[in-house]
């Protein structure tokens, strides 16, 4: 394997019962991998394995050639400054204004001044289609989908080689659904080429995917091209891809 | 389920497993002074009216409650050193920790556990944050400055609460009450209740941060954490203070 996030049988469980149930991947080097799978098919709980915030039962992962799953949290703190993580429901402080949200990153692990500090976080900042009129506004008085885009640029903005996207689609409407799609599209193509993306939305999957693996009762039914998984055999990935999947 | 013994255990377990991870985290870069600076002024200056007032009034009552049932055996020349020993040992940096503590720790666990809920802790660990150094550890400096400070702020209001009682109700003459006062608390007495006090500013704090960053449920869970984080205060202080009692008389009597 030379990924440079991999994923060999991992297990996760919880107090209903396993999640994952052995999960193989792997992550190359300028390359953006969507998981689609239902709600409550572990989607989210592998992306939060990816960045070391749950511990897998079983199996191992390895990110930029290290294994992670023993890791203290001490020891995930400079292999997290490499990934961008950005959260389904934005997950932006609500104390600090989305300014300092955005510079947070710089101001913990950089000493650059505030001048260099604001022109990065304006740079990042009309990346997401942001401007400075909302530089001073609190979370709370922001739309999801500006949120979202907030979130975005604030996991860019310490320039990580992976990004993790959970559910970036996620309860916005259709125009800015299409914003954030063509945001990911756009990242991938200068700002950061390599990605994982996880999602139910069919319309995001094809626009941003390289490949896509499907997660259907705790393991991968299919991986593959997106043209090559719509056509797949396998009646469960079919059902899903129709609409019809079981939880 | 769960049984309240394995929960009780959880608990302690992780309580402690997270005063070691701070400790580990003591030593680490970044120091985050400006943090407790700030934790200084949320903890301490905002907790000043309920230190004063609380430490007022139970040397008050403390003074009136001895000189009435002291007066019963003729001792009521000892009322000073009395109110005196049991303000600077005892209530002084109980009381503090009991009513501050309880203010600070269930302050601390709804901060914290709206930001679980809201994912910003896990925002902070992807980010590359130190949540432990972040969050935890400046307030854990600053209530050990707090708390011995308003503890000193305590011991003064109430012995002079008292004396204020004595000369007023009972007719004492003050001079007298501060002399025979002084003549019987010596330094160690004060400085006993001062070494509590940092103790106690440690577990009230250690036990707002545990119980925020366990906090499961959402907003429900949150209102359970900050009410269990009340009830863990109280009574971790006064299960503590008995332990420290015994071990302050071991050493220092």
């Amino acid at each position: 394997m030379s990924g440079i996030i991999e994923v060999v049988g991992v297990e996760k469980g919880f107090e209903a019962g396993l999640v994952l149930k052995g999960v193989s991947f792997e992550l190359q080097k300028g390359e953006t991998v969507v998981v689609m799978g239902g709600s409550g098919s572990g989607k989210t709980v592998m992306l939060r394995l990816l960045a070391g915030l749950l511990s897998p039962d079983a199996g191992q992962i390895r990110v930029f050639d290290r294994n992670i799953e023993h890791l203290s949290e001490e020891e995930l703190l400079p292999i997290r400054r490499r990934l961008g993580y950005v959260f389904q429901g934005a997950a932006l402080f609500d104390s600090l204004s989305v300014y300092e949200n955005v510079a947070y990153p710089l101001r913990e692990h950089t000493r650059l001044p505030e001048a260099e500090i604001r022109q990065r976080v304006m740079h990042f900042l009309s990346l997401v289609g942001l401007n400075d009129t909302v530089l001073g506004l609190l979370p709370s008085e922001l739309s999801g989908g500006m949120r979202k885009r907030v979130g975005i640029a604030r996991a860019l903005v310490g320039e990580p080689e992976v990004m993790l996207y959970d559910e970036p689609t996620a309860g916005l409407d259709p125009t800015n659904s299409k914003l954030v799609t063509e945001l990911i599209v756009q990242m991938r193509e200068g700002v950061c080429d390599s990605a994982i993306v996880v999602t139910h939305d069919l319309e995001l999957a094809r626009s941003v995917a390289d490949r896509v693996a499907i997660l259907i009762d705790g393991r991968f039914a299919a991986v593959g091209p997106p043209a090559e998984v719509t056509v797949s055999s396998s009646p469960a990935v079919q059902a899903f891809l129709a609409g019809e999947a079981r939880p | 389920m769960e049984s309240a013994l394995t929960r009780s255990i959880m608990w302690y377990g992780g309580l402690g497993l997270l005063g070691a991870r701070v400790l580990r985290n003591l030593a680490l870069p970044p120091a985050y002074f400006r943090l407790v600076i700030l934790e200084i002024e949320t903890i301490g200056v905002r907790s000043l009216p309920v230190a004063v007032i609380s430490a007022a009034f139970t040397g008050m009552v403390f003074a009136l409650q001895s000189a009435v049932n002291m007066a019963r055996f003729g001792a009521e020349n000892y009322v000073g050193p009395v109110s005196a020993l049991a303000i600077l040992r005892e209530l002084g940096p109980v009381l503090t920790a009991v009513l501050v503590g309880g203010k600070v720790a269930s302050g601390i666990t709804a901060e914290l556990g709206s930001m679980k809920v809201t994912e910003q802790i896990d925002a902070l660990r992807v980010l590359g944050v130190n949540y432990v150094k972040r969050l935890i550890v400046p307030r854990l400096l600053a209530a050990v400055v707090v708390f011995p400070l308003l503890t000193v702020l305590a011991d003064v209001v109430g012995v002079l609460g008292g004396m204020l009682i004595m000369v007023t109700e009972r007719g004492a003459d003050p001079w007298g009450y501060w002399n025979t006062m002084t003549y019987w608390v010596v330094p160690r007495d004060f400085l006993t209740g001062i070494i509590k006090s940092a103790f106690f500013g440690v577990v009230v704090t250690l036990i707002g941060c545990y119980n925020g960053l366990a906090t499961e449920g959402g907003t429900e869970g949150l209102g359970r954490a900050t009410t269990a984080t009340v009830v863990h205060v109280t009574m971790g202080v006064i299960v503590a203070d008995f332990f420290l009692t015994k071990l302050l008389l071991i050493v220092f009597w």
